[in-house]
């Protein structure tokens, strides 16, 4: 019987009314008293040295207010990097300077070189066009391992070569990992390219700087997944602004799948000109600009082999693989290719030994980072589609090959640095069996093959580290943060309740689910209680949303901040029922004496909090108000089976996709309707990386998929009708809620499972076909076809 | 986009007036790509002069031949509704582009601007329409002269479009993954004296008949007949979604497709 509120409720999302009739308050909605318009100036070449920028002109050009180079910058900090990788040898990476406009050189397309201040967007945008550029073009460092040649052109000239890393892990096991694989009975090898995307979130980013001369204080409105983190890295190292002086609000934010995660120089620049101008000083990215300027995603290259006893058990995993970094390093990147990645690298299965070596290498594109799963969804692919291929040599089932190798045990700890609290991943491939139908699929193929099409079943299982992060652990893996989250729990004279929360929503849905929790919690109804997010003004100092981590490690904060409240509550009604503290239950929104009729409601005792009249005051404070800060103790790892089922046209080579079945384990499910809705977005943006978008550089360096007319974003109708189940969940087993996390799963589950069945299909066509590179575009599987013929 | 004038003349004689004022002049028909141009500040038109309200350019009708007659303003979705009596045509403009596009692009404008990839073109061509301008009336075999080029001259504006009715025709798109402009495009149609097989999106030379098709399917108008019928890759369009010979192999299984489709 579903429930009409609170945990485990398919609650409808409140904001979507907003939303959905246009009344929301986007960061590009918000327009200032007196407020100029800044136009980037960008390089259309990949990599060039500026010998001369000439502003002569277009700081003539009307309305002009000022034009800023990177000669203004010189003293401003770097856009400062979160995360610091060791090497294999000790050695921390390499961390270029990245500056708020180009100095001296650009180092991609679309790194901004001038910043030009107007009255108008047009006015600026005119002024850019007369601006003299004398920049001497450069070869351009596109192809990761040509960049790591000795005489390679170097993207950055201060630094020895364009490597910025070795990273190694575990490097202790590298040489035990390379016996298993030497006296395996078997090794299966692939090599595999995970295409780099373009984010595309549905609202550009956008940033307005204002500045108020009587307080001295700093604002910028920005288009944010963590309003906090950008005021700590803008105000602390590029601006030198405390934190008392900066206001950084992040209102409704319109999607960013991670790409809204980075400090920007255009956020700097907004927040700078604001002061300098003493005017509000606003930009609004077009979409031919996010192509150029958000952190791109994904863009590693790799070989993986899996060793293999003589029963099928698998003994050893060793990958290597570079990671494009792009020109500079994006806030989160250098955590992606490693330890989101590398920690992942055992998946499902109870392989003893696992080397990883990540190469991460400077080029000149647009700089990479996380992006829907950041760095699981390169490990499940890596290893799901060897896993597959493993099976096709071997002539074993898929799925049983799975089976055997399952992780069954729980604790578990991996070779490679982390500890799975609890799953059960029989039980979900169970649940995949029977809800995939697949004993009807041979009917199916053969019902395909009579139109002349190819049908192919790809099944894949996958695990993913989640409710990033425990601080502890992530601060030895070079986390220049800590990663734990807060809640402010203010309740009201009259019983409603406001939370405060460091967690924001950027169409995830948390002012629907978070007071579910609350409501839940104290029996009242869930309309009782709101989400405030978004503003350091009134949230406290919170880490923001990725890694699905907000009801795992946000969700938390909120609940021990709830129980604070509900323990002080409780003293209250003891006192008003001059009863024992001890003697008080809580239930549907009453507190009463136990084994009495007594009781008082919640508003009752709220307000007794605020006029304390009949009040426990030598023992208690009056009011109503707490905050909590919660530090995971470890990731939280949701897990899932997923099964595809697609049609190749042979003499096309046009892939659709006939069904799609998941099978996750989110542990506890506080909203099923919005993880069925965060499933289903997950499960588009994989299948749209593995069969349509495909951001593609030339060897100049310039964008060949600049724009929608080559970049192919997934579409509804590229989509199946989705079955999705996600009631096997183990709960989690250290959070108070036992919750993991449901956003990246269908990002990181989907696109070997589509791969396995494209190769399965073009399998079943008698073609000797182990591998197509993503996307699978009709283009490449009909080239692939005709090559393996 | 830079600051321009627009002009929305009610004439014909007005439109061409305007359009030999000044170099600077620019024909703008339902706006569906040079709008986007202009929003790149790819182009710089002093003025446009807007062809979207003229009534004599719009509408469908049948003349004494028999053809179907559409007005060069005449949007793709009045084509869909209003040219039942060519329903290979009709069909066509139904795929063209989304309904947004369909509402507001025009058959004259597509026509004018002959992009290598849509649609239109291969109608024209594969039906031998007649292209009648301010001035003069241009066979569709002699209008297209290549990407993006075509038999009009500076200022002449397209008024009308007469397309012969075939027997049986029919269009079959295979669609670029991201724009879902034709990554190549078959339109077939077959005649009493003979089929006309016209192929867009392929070749780096725009629109073009393929007579060895044509030939094979006027002796036996069946996918059979041009089963063994190949095309070289060379002269097609390589790009990120797809080599020449694969554009070369898309042309004959759309072809024997389309074939199929017009039974």
């Amino acid at each position: 019987m579903p429930k009409d509120g609170g945990i485990g409720a398919s609650s409808k999302r409140r904001e979507d009314a907003r939303f959905l009739t246009g009344i929301g308050n986007y960061t590009d909605d918000i327009n200032l008293h007196g407020q100029a318009y800044v136009h980037f100036l960008r390089s259309d070449v990949a990599h060039g040295k500026i010998n001369g920028i000439d502003t002569s002109t277009a700081e003539s050009m009307p309305g002009v207010i000022r034009i800023f180079t990177g000669k203004d910058f010189e003293t401003a900090g770097s856009i400062p990097c979160g995360w610091q990788v060791t090497d294999r040898f000790g050695e921390v990476m390499k961390e270029p300077r990245h500056p708020i406009l180009a100095e001296g050189k650009v180092r991609h397309v679309g790194d901004p070189i001038a910043a030009i201040v107007a009255e108008t967007r047009e006015q600026a945008r005119d002024a850019a066009e007369a601006i003299e550029l004398d920049i001497e073009d450069l070869p351009a460092v596109i192809d990761m391992k040509a960049a790591l040649e000795d005489g390679s052109t170097k993207v950055h000239d201060d630094l020895s070569d364009n490597l910025c890393f070795d990273w190694g892990f575990v490097e202790e096991n590298k040489q035990a990992v390379d016996d298993a694989i030497k006296s395996a009975a078997h090794v299966t090898t692939l090599e595999l390219v995970n295409n780099r995307l373009v984010p595309n979130a549905m609202e550009p980013r956008v940033a307005v700087g204002d500045f108020n001369r009587g307080t001295g204080e700093h604002t910028l409105y920005t288009t944010s997944q963590n309003p906090h983190v950008i005021r700590l890295l803008m105000g602390a190292f590029v601006l030198n602004i405390p934190e008392h002086k900066l206001r950084v609000v992040a209102p409704d934010v319109g999607g960013g799948f991670g790409s809204k995660i980075y400090h920007y120089a255009e956020e700097a620049f907004c927040t700078y000109a604001a002061r300098e101008l003493n005017r509000p000083v606003k930009w609004t990215c077009t979409r031919s600009e996010a192509f150029l300027s958000d952190a791109q995603a994904r863009d590693h290259v790799t070989k993986i082999e899996l060793a293999l006893d003589a029963d099928n058990n698998f003994t050893a995993v060793r990958t290597e693989t570079y990671a494009n970094m792009g020109a500079y390093l994006s806030t989160f990147a250098p955590s992606i290719p490693t330890w989101l990645h590398g920690t992942l690298m055992a998946g499902n299965y109870k392989t003893p030994l696992v080397y990883v070596n990540v190469k991460a290498v400077f080029t000149n594109t647009v700089p990479v980072d996380a992006y829907r799963g950041a760095g699981r969804p390169e490990a499940t692919y890596q290893l799901e589609r060897v896993i597959d291929k493993a099976a096709r040599e071997l002539g074993v089932d898929p799925i049983a090959l799975r089976r055997q190798n399952f992780i069954t045990e729980f604790p578990y700890a991996t070779p490679v640095a982390v500890e799975y609290d609890s799953g059960d991943f029989n039980r979900l491939m169970d649940k995949l069996e029977a809800n995939a139908d697949f004993d009807g699929f041979a009917a199916r193929r053969a019902e395909n093959e009579k139109t002349g099409k190819l049908r192919g079943l790809g099944i894949n299982c996958f695990i993913e580290a989640c409710g990033i992060a425990p601080s502890h652990l992530v601060g030895q893996l070079g986390a220049r943060a800590g990663l734990y989250e807060s809640a402010t729990v203010r309740v009201n004279a009259t019983g409603g309740i406001t939370v405060m929360t460091g967690s924001h929503s950027h169409g995830q849905g948390h002012e629907t689910v978070f007071p579910q929790v609350v409501a839940d919690m104290i029996g009242i109804d869930e309309s009782m209680i709101e989400i405030e997010h978004g503003d350091t003004a009134n949230t406290p100092m919170g880490m923001g949303t990725y890694g699905s981590r907000s009801i795992a490690v946000g969700g938390s904060a909120m609940v021990r901040a709830t129980e604070k409240i509900i323990n002080k509550a409780r003293k209250i009604a003891a006192h008003l029922m001059e009863a024992a503290e001890a003697d008080i239950e809580l239930k549907d929104g009453q507190f009463t004496v136990a084994g009495t009729d007594k009781s008082v409601a919640w508003g009752d005792v709220t307000l007794a909090a605020y006029v304390p009249h009949n009040y426990p005051l030598e023992d208690i404070e009056p009011g109503l108000e707490e905050t909590a800060f919660y530090d995971p103790n470890n990731f939280t790892y949701p897990a899932g089976a997923y099964a595809c089922e697609v049609e190749v046209d042979p003499e096309t080579g046009r892939v659709t996709i006939e069904r799609f079945t998941t099978a996750d384990d989110f542990g506890n499910v506080v909203n099923p309707m919005i993880v069925d809705g965060q499933v289903h977005g997950g499960l588009a943006q994989g299948i749209g990386q593995a069969l349509l978008e495909n951001c593609s550089y030339d060897e100049n360096g310039q964008l060949l998929s600049a724009s929608y007319m080559d970049y192919a974003m997934p579409r509804a109708d590229d989509m199946p009708f989705f079955t999705v189940d996600h009631s096997n969940g183990t709960p989690c087993a250290h959070n108070p809620l036992g919750v993991k996390g449901c956003g990246e799963a269908g990002a990181i589950g989907s696109c070997p499972t589509v791969i396995n069945a494209v190769v399965d299909a073009v399998q079943s066509g008698g073609i000797n076909l182990d591998h197509i590179d993503m996307p699978v575009t009709p283009g490449r599987v009909w080239q692939a076809i005709q090559s393996a013929k | 986009m830079y600051a321009f004038d627009i002009e929305r003349p009610t004439t014909l004689a007005d439109a061409v007036k305007l359009l030999a004022a000044s170099d600077e002049h620019q024909a703008l028909g339902g706006g569906q790509t040079l709008i986007p141009t202009l929003k790149q500040r790819l182009a710089m038109p002093e003025t446009l002069v807007s062809l979207t309200a003229i009534d004599e350019l719009k509408g469908i009708c049948q003349d004494d031949a028999g053809r179907i007659c559409i007005g060069a303003a005449t949007t793709h979705d009045e084509v869909v509704k209003g040219a039942g009596d060519y329903p290979g045509l009709a069909a066509l403009a139904g795929q063209i582009g989304d309904p947004a596009v369909r509402n507001r692009g025009t058959i004259g404008g597509s026509l004018a601007n002959n992009d290598p990839s849509a649609c239109y073109p291969a109608a024209a061509l594969g039906s031998g329409a007649t292209i009648v301008t301010n001035k003069r009336e241009i066979a569709a075999d002699d209008y297209f002269q290549g990407m993006f080029t075509t038999a009009l001259d500076e200022g002449e504006i397209i008024t009308e479009v007469k397309f012969p009715v075939p027997q049986k025709a029919a269009y079959m798109k295979f669609e670029q993954p991201a724009s879902r402009f034709a990554l190549v495009g078959a339109f077939v149609a077959q005649y009493a004296d003979g089929v006309r097989v016209a192929i867009t999106g392929a070749s780096e030379e725009g629109v073009f008949r393929w007579s060895e098709a044509e030939a094979a399917l006027g002796a036996n108008f069946s996918p059979d007949a041009i089963e063994d019928l190949t095309l070289s890759g060379d002269g097609m369009i390589a790009d990120l979604h797809g080599s020449g010979d694969y554009r070369a192999n898309l042309v004959a299984v759309m072809t024997k497709r389309a074939v199929a489709a017009a039974g």
